[in-house]
């Protein structure tokens, strides 16, 4: 009986195997990869996961085998034989492994040194074949800035598809960890430190990433998403946001701008006026998500703004309604959001 | 009284395993904890401040507080009775070991009380645990540097007690694969926790008095922490591991009748595995940006590892092979570990694969890996061996019945906790985090991990039960207690081994001696001396006080970052600590003998009541 139930017990677990391996196919996982990146760790995935259900296949059957057809029957009171060894066997079963682990060095250490192409050549920049982004981590929010172009984004990050993207990356505070499942796996942001990387995106979209390093309080809702762009796009996009901040069109907005000029400025640029504390919120209009996890839309953007450290704990930005800043009244905030959510670029973005 | 006092390796073996149990339960609480959280998405059950105090001391007790202490717990209570000794090279350091690390236990258990617990992750990573996190931190360091002190004592005794105590004729070669293990495991606590109490004391420097060492905005360097936590860590999670093969290989020999196959290989791997142990730390840090050529060293190092772990998993199935297994409660767990462990090592190869690291790193794929082969592999190694033993510890059985409830509620558990999480990190959940958003699809599975999380919970009580049921009306072990199949010197005296263990030094002839001398038609070993006086050390008082001075001295340095005049506090603690080895240097102890009649009279009493 015993037995029955040890065989069965797999039989669900290889059914749920196969199923996830082709039906997960969310947005935020790594085996469902788009970028050049995940697909090259995606291959190397399935080759040692391969590799590995060998062995596990192998020790399986031994084991079964073994505790069947060898265990102690109520009538047999011999002494089994007590072997001390096989050479044989046992240089077989330390070669075997040896071999299986050559098998999966030698593409993994092409593949370390594949990946590790950090830095782009003088000719792919000027012949505009990749972009350079600096980003940094902050406690609980991503900055992004284009040194070759001269503007800055926060939490979403627009890249051209098909084109390198060389990152340099690094953290103000904690140390964080930067990846995007279905295009990249994830390198640290070290604060004082430097770490390069590069990735590629093939096709339109915007895939979520995260924070995968423990930074504090909020580290679960450190996310952010990356927003490729055709090239033609893109340029169009690059433009626009050089700019700078859009004038409000209506009157709402414009109180809204006066509001940020007194409260938010300190802290929050848009384009290239204002402070770095806080993310920059240029093309707000246009961003997928408020702070990376509240859906877009103005009840939100508002509530954040009245409230942020309740959405995400230990952050630098105040309370404006409870006194830890300045009192903004819900008529106030809701100016404010309006006039962020004027701030666009115009570019259709792609679709989730 | 007696148990406050005494220098006994088995006393002291069973206080190591009690409270490394109740830890083990306090753990545990925080583990369901954990699971009721992530059971849904976007659960506001904890705060994230509070989920990361409850995920790292979750972490740092499950590994410092419950599993080193009952390793600790079985390697006082079965390694001298092993190699057919009185008791360990040194008594009362050892007593001064588990009261350190209990006293650190419990210094680090009061942060809860005292203004949060640490909440940095158990592995503490700089600058967050250096100047972001509050006193919870400070707990840590100071918990940990006084554990860590009673392990590296303990360590040290144990490489000493096995080198220079073993019983005539127990050559290198003849060592139960137990104790080898023991061995491996105190060579590696030797000269790897030096590197966590040095790493500890520039956290301290840091956070106390101002150093700079891991701060960046001051020129110091987080990584640098990093390297010298895993130069730890790495081999810490071998430490844990290698007496869980100990116990198994002697389990899995002992309840299937057979000799344990490739003894000299086994050792051999259990060598190599310590000593590729210190190779490899820097796996632990694919992603930090060391450079290909010491991401892809550091990967072969890693998948080298596998290939004496294999040899160890094929012998185990040939020292089965032509056996007759015993389905006890002991080897099921034994048995259970075999496959889990194969899915727990294989995993690890696959994190060796850097790149695809970059994938796993971090995410739940790699909290599957090590719950793989730290539950599934050492705990139900320490359950095996726990079940094995109990009999020769307590002179009573555990009660099988509950005893195989416990292994399958605890195996399906496990399994139904565990599995999908390997899913749940491809499909990109990041560890630590205290919540997800319910678009993801992570929901179902972390609904049924958790659902396995109680599983383990109700097999923990009912092992509870097992222990209180059976601790009042309990089988009685007699000396060779398992369908007389013993194998090693513990089996051939009494259940529990009376407090001298041996009354005459046995004298070994041959690998597995007690097995060897049966077959040729002894009932015991045969002695290497004549009965005759036994030295034996004296209780002491001063292990506790002592430790308790590091205690007080802990509750000092944490405050005086607060406040100054706490460093007086500190000082008072220091001086009760040194005050107390000044007086046990300047105070002759010569221990005390058991005269040779009153231990006849007991021998013969003994027998009357085995017979
Ligand atoms: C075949 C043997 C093993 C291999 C090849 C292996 C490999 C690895 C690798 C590469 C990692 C790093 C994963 C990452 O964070 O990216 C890792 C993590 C870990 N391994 Fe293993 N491992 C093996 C066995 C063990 C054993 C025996 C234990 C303990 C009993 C263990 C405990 C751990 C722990 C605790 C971690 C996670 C540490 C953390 O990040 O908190 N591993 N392992
Ligand atoms: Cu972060």
């Amino acid at each position: 009986m015993k037995l029955i139930s040890r065989f069965g017990r797999f039989a669900p677990l290889v059914l749920a195997f196969l199923l996830i391996l082709s039906g997960c196919n969310t947005n935020s996982s790594a085996l469902n990869p788009v970028g050049k990146n995940a697909k090259m760790q995606a291959d190397l995935m399935l080759l040692s996961l391969g590799i590995m259900l060998l062995v596990i296949l192998a020790v399986m059957v031994i084991f079964f085998y073994v505790i069947i057809r060898f265990r102690k029957r109520k009538d047999d009171d011999s002494i089994p034989e007590q072997v001390e060894g096989n050479t044989k066997l046992e240089i077989i079963w330390t070669v075997i492994p040896i071999i299986l682990i050559i098998i999966i060095a030698i593409p993994t250490v092409y593949q370390v040194f594949v990946l590790a192409d950090d830095r782009p050549s003088a000719s792919e920049i000027d012949k505009e074949n990749a972009i350079r982004i600096k980003v940094t981590a902050h406690q609980y929010w991503w900055q992004f800035e284009y040194p070759d172009l001269g503007i800055q984004t926060a939490t979403d990050l627009y890249v051209p598809t098909g084109k390198k993207v060389y990152v340099e990356l690094t953290s103000k505070d904690v140390i964080h960890s930067f990846w995007v499942p279905t295009l990249f796996g994830k390198q640290d942001a070290n604060p004082g430190l430097v770490n390069r990387m590069w990735f590629e995106v093939p096709k339109e979209g915007v895939y979520l990433g995260q924070c995968a390093e423990l930074c504090g309080a909020s580290h679960a809702l450190m996310d952010f998403s990356v927003v490729a762009l055709s090239p033609d796009k893109f340029e169009a996009w690059k433009k626009e946001m050089k700019k700078g901040a859009d004038e409000p069109k209506t009157a709402e907005a414009k109180q809204g701008r006066k509001i940020f000029k007194q409260q938010c400025l300190r802290c929050h640029a848009i384009g290239k006026n204002g402070g770095n504390v806080g993310p920059n919120l240029a093309a707000y209009g246009e961003r997928t998500m408020i702070s990376g996890i509240l859906e877009y839309n103005k009840k939100n953007l508002k509530n954040w703004i009245l409230n942020a450290p309740k959405y995400k704990a230990d952050i630098l930005m105040p309370s404006f309604s409870d006194g830890s800043g300045a009192k903004l009244t819900e008529q106030q905030a809701d100016a404010l959001a309006e006039y962020l959510m004027q701030q666009k670029t115009g570019i259709e973005l792609p679709q989730q | 009284m007696d148990w406050i006092t005494t220098v006994d390796h088995k006393k002291i073996g069973i206080l190591y395993l009690m409270s490394g149990f109740l830890f083990f339960l306090f753990g545990g609480i925080e583990a369901i904890l954990i699971r009721v959280q992530l059971a849904v998405p976007e659960n506001d059950f904890l705060s994230g401040e509070i989920y990361n105090q409850i995920v790292t001391m979750h972490g740092t007790t499950m590994i410092f507080l419950a599993v080193m202490p009952a390793i600790f717990g079985l390697m006082n209570a079965i390694v001298p009775l092993q190699i057919g000794a009185r008791d360990v090279a040194f008594p009362f350091m050892n007593a001064v070991s588990f009261w350190m690390f209990f006293f650190g236990g419990v210094l680090l258990n009061c942060s809860w009380f005292l203004g949060g617990a640490p909440a940095a992750g158990w592995t503490a990573y700089a600058p967050l645990s250096d100047i972001y996190e509050g006193l919870g931190m400070d707990f840590y360091v100071l918990g940990l540097q006084i554990a860590g002190a009673g392990t590296l004592m303990g360590g040290i005794n144990f490489l000493v007690t096995i080198v220079n105590m073993r019983a005539p004729g127990l050559t290198w070669m003849r060592l139960p694969m137990f104790t080898w293990s023991i061995f491996i495991t105190s060579v590696l606590i030797l000269f790897a926790f030096p590197a966590l109490t040095i790493g500890l004391f520039l956290l301290f420097f840091d956070r106390l008095f101002g150093g700079n060492f891991f701060d960046p905005s001051a020129g110091g360097n987080p990584i640098i922490w990093e390297h010298i936590f895993w130069i730890f860590g790495h081999p810490e999670v071998y430490i844990l591991i290698l007496p869980a093969f100990g116990i198994l290989s002697d389990v899995i020999s002992q309840h299937s009748r057979k000799r344990i196959f490739g003894y000299t290989s086994m050792v051999l791997a259990l060598v190599l595995i310590g000593f590729l142990a210190f190779m490899v730390w820097a796996h632990h840090m694919f992603t930090v940006g060391l450079g290909p050529v010491a991401n892809s060293v550091f990967a072969i190092m890693t998948m080298a590892i596998a290939i004496p772990t294999g040899v160890k998993i094929f012998n185990w199935l040939f020292t089965l092979w032509g056996g007759q297994i015993r389905f006890t409660t002991a080897n099921l767990f034994a048995l259970g570990f075999i496959p889990t462990f194969v899915m727990g090592g294989t995993t690890g190869v696959m994190l060796a694969v850097v790149t695809a690291d970059f994938q796993f790193h971090d995410s739940y794929f790699v909290v599957a890996h090590f719950h793989y082969v730290i539950v599934g592999g050492l705990v139900f190694g320490l359950f095996a061996g726990i079940y094995h033993w109990w009999p020769k510890i307590f002179g009573r059985f555990l009660n099988e019945t509950i005893g195989k409830w416990n292994f399958w509620l605890f195996f399906i558990g496990f399994h139904l906790t565990f599995f999908p999480q390997h899913f749940l990190g491809l499909m990109g959940m990041p560890r630590r985090n205290f919540t997800y958003p319910a678009e993801l699809g992570w929901g179902d599975m972390n609904f049924i991990s958790s659902i396995g999380a109680a599983f383990m919970g109700v097999a923990t009580i009912l092992f509870t039960w097992n222990i209180v049921v059976t601790s009042i009306k309990g089988e009685k072990a007699k000396g060779d207690a398992w369908y007389g199949d013993g194998r090693t010197l513990e089996w051939s005296i009494s259940s529990p081994a009376p407090e001298y263990n041996f009354a005459q030094t046995p004298l070994v002839k041959e690998f597995d001696a007690f097995w060897a001398e049966k077959r040729n038609g002894n009932d015991r070993v045969t002695p290497a001396e004549p009965l005759g006086e036994i030295h034996m050390p004296n209780n002491s008082i001063i292990p506790i006080i002592m430790s308790f001075g590091a205690f007080i001295a802990g509750f000092g340095f944490i405050f005086s970052a607060e406040n100054k005049s706490s460093l007086f506090v500190a000082a008072f603690g220091l001086a009760i600590m040194f005050g107390s080895m000044l007086v046990h240097s300047l105070y002759d102890d010569h221990g005390h003998h058991l005269i040779p009649d009153e231990l006849k009279q007991k021998e013969s009493k003994r027998k009357g009541a085995e017979a």
